[in-house]
């Protein structure tokens, strides 16, 4: 996983609320073998038309749309658990998404594979989408040391919370399987300490 | 204060605990299959590394493979590639798989405890939700994800914050034409399908005490139903009865060590869950489900809920399920039924079911699937002439896999269409797109097949 400390990016705004993992990654594309290339199919049903027609109405397909940062409605991530839906986002090249809540399991599995979730207030949510329409180019802070996302030219500034063992992680680089690699010799020591006083497994 | 089991095979477990964080928690034993394991082989190769303990994980296919000539190549050209992913990984990381046309294949649930592999006190992960089937063996089992999944290749560690407790006690003796799946439908339908959520369950009771390995191994299936992650029951004579001479069980003096320690196995007295509930055996009649999750069911001869709430979820369910509230379900068109699925997949099962149709005939318009659950099953279901007994009633009894439970494969109810089923989820589309799914007993089923309406299998067993 990359590390995540500070990143300035336009924003890539979705005022839509209720966004499901279904419209993220259509349940179609979960046949797969490999993590990789579900970037393609993200928003799958918004941005293409008929098949494979680019919609040009949809944000994604919108000239020098290459930024980091996904500023979306409420309760983004909800509905049906899967992974695929973080994997898409992130993929595609997102590393943040910005929203006023969090559907539960998305924000856990965006975290697991290097997605920050950014939670911000409902007026504060309303001002950046405000800010990216009136300037397309205005630029988003994202301070996750300091847990704080700014736009400096309107002067909004507000404090996220993050859980401190996500955070450690995410400005490691790592993910929890690195975190667990690191463990490994008290993984063994583990092991062998179970194999000598034959607790309950096997 | 005392422990409950719960607790004492969790901490016992616990290898490290992140502050203000998860924990990171010991695996003993994991099973995977072809639809949730190719990413995380494949993060396994973007590492560079291998599996920590691959003699600890074994492999199966399942959910995909066709239930009719399994000696043939795979039609469905995605499904085939999964298949054909997971032989190829198991054999680069050296992973034991019991694949199409091995003795041991089968539904990953079925196969684990009928070869001796599922043991008490163990921790069991598996990348699909009804791990939870393991914890009739009083361990702790439950489903993990993909990226946990890897977590377990790399570390046989995963990273877990602890559930909370529940117990849900059952005393007393259930009525004739009532079984295992019976009690689970009816706790689910007292306390919905999130009513679980957060905890793990132990059951318990003398209800529970009183049933087969296999009858238990349905209402910890089941468990997840509720919203639980998981559920256990703690290990008595009948699991270590069962356990015995099994494939994998422990053998000779270690058969010895290990039944010490696994009848120390219990919660304590004393010991306090964070949520109880109770019920009576007595209270509880066959059960059927009505709407489109598993915690609307009704017991048979009662009337379907009714709302005037045309937005609520109760009314969308029964639009999709095209049923009235406050009518009747007895006497209701059945099309097709499936016995099959982890949670009634097994020789029991198959028994039941055989016993009750010996000698008579399904109903002509009903299409009966027996789906069992692993070779072996199938394998003993023919010694013990039920395939013959099956095949005169009507019923086709096919080869091991998920089959129609979560239609992967083309075992699909058509839209539209009515199914008595002995699986797990009636979700919209889960059996199909339009399938109409009403979960059920074995026996309820059975005796669907047989009338070709719902029927009330009471009255059937007085004939
Ligand atoms: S039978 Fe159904 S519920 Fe059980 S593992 Fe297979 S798909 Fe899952």
């Amino acid at each position: 996983m990359e590390k995540f400390n500070t990143l300035y990016s336009k924003g890539i705004p979705l005022p839509v609320e209720d966004i499901d993992t279904d419209q993220i990654i259509p349940a179609r594309f979960l046949k797969a073998v490999s993590r990789e290339g579900f970037g393609d199919n993200l928003f799958r049903d918004w941005r293409y038309v008929e098949g494979d027609q680019p919609n040009p109405d949809f944000v994604l397909n919108q000239p020098d749309i290459e930024d980091q940062i996904l500023v979306a409605g409420r309760n983004f991530g909800c509905g049906s658990s899967r992974e695929h839906a973080a994997w898409a986002l992130y993929d595609y090249g997102i590393k943040v998404v910005v929203s006023s809540f969090f559907a539960d399991i998305f924000k856990n599995n965006a975290l697991n594979n290097g997605l920050l979730p950014v939670q911000v207030s409902e007026e504060n949510l309303k001002k950046i989408f405000a800010a990216i329409k009136e300037d397309s180019n205005v630029e988003i802070e994202v301070n996750l040391q300091e847990q704080y996302i700014k736009i400096e030219s309107i002067g909004l500034k507000e404090t996220f919370e993050i859980n401190s063992y996500k955070k450690y992680c995410l400005l490691n680089g790592f993910d929890d399987i690195d975190f667990l690699l690191n463990k490994k010799e008290e993984i063994e020591q583990f092991e062998k300490r179970k194999n000598n006083t034959k607790t309950v497994s096997a | 204060m005392g422990k409950t089991l719960f607790d004492k095979i969790w901490d016992s477990h616990v290898v490290h605990a992140v502050k203000d964080g998860p924990q990171v928690v010991y695996i003993d034993r994991h099973f995977i299959h072809e639809v949730t394991s190719p990413q995380a082989f494949a993060g396994l190769k973007n590492r560079g590394i291998g599996l920590f303990r691959p003699e600890q994980t074994i492999a199966t296919a399942d959910h995909n493979v066709p239930t009719e000539n399994q000696h043939l190549p795979i039609k469905d050209a995605l499904s085939k590639h999964q298949v054909d992913t997971l032989i190829k990984n198991c054999k680069e990381f050296g992973v034991e798989l019991y694949g199409l046309g091995h003795p041991y294949q089968g539904i990953v649930h079925v196969i684990g405890p009928e070869l001796g592999i599922t043991q008490p006190g163990m921790t069991i992960v598996c990348g699909d939700s009804h791990t939870s089937t393991h914890g009739a063996f009083g361990n702790i089992a439950f489903g993990i994800g993909t990226s946990e999944v890897e977590q377990v290749m790399a570390t046989q560690c995963v990273l877990q914050r602890k559930p909370k407790t529940m117990k849900i006690q059952v005393d007393g003796k259930l009525n004739k034409g009532v079984v295992s799946k019976d009690i689970v439908l009816y706790i689910i339908s007292k306390l919905s399908a999130s009513g679980g959520t957060g905890h793990f369950i132990e059951f318990c009771g003398s209800a529970i005490e009183e049933l087969s390995m296999e009858a238990r191994m349905t209402i910890c299936n089941m468990s997840i139903e509720m919203g639980a992650r998981g559920g256990l029951i703690a290990p008595d004579q009948t699991t270590f009865d069962y356990i015995k001479g099994r494939t994998f069980a422990p053998i000779g003096d270690d058969w010895a060590a290990k039944l010490k320690e696994w009848q120390e196995l219990k919660t304590d007295e004393d010991a306090v869950f964070d949520t109880e509930y109770y019920f009576k055996a007595e209270e509880i009649s066959p059960m059927i489900t009505y709407g489109t999750n598993p915690g609307m069911g009704i017991g048979i001869a009662e009337l379907i809920p009714e709302t005037n709430d045309a937005s609520s979820g109760l009314a969308k369910s029964l639009q999709y399920m095209d049923l009235q509230g406050g009518s009747q379900l007895i006497g209701h068109q059945v099309d097709y039924v499936f016995i099959g699925s982890c949670t009634n997949s097994r020789i029991e099962d198959l028994r039941m079911v055989a016993e009750m149709v010996k000698g008579k005939k399904k109903a002509d318009h009903v299409q009966a699937m027996i789906v069992p659950g692993s070779k072996q099953v199938e394998e003993q279901a023919k010694a013990e002439g039920l395939d013959v007994i099956l095949k005169e009633a009507g019923f086709e009894l096919r080869q091991p896999g998920c089959s129609a439970c979560l239609g992967m494969n083309e075992d699909k109810v058509p839209k539209g269409k009515y199914c008595v089923s002995t699986s797990n989820r009636n979700f919209e589309g889960r059996q199909g797109p339009g399938a109409r799914t009403m979960l059920a007993s074995p026996l309820t089923a059975a005796a669907a097949a047989l009338t070709g309406k719902i029927t009330d299998v009471r009255e059937f067993l007085k004939n």
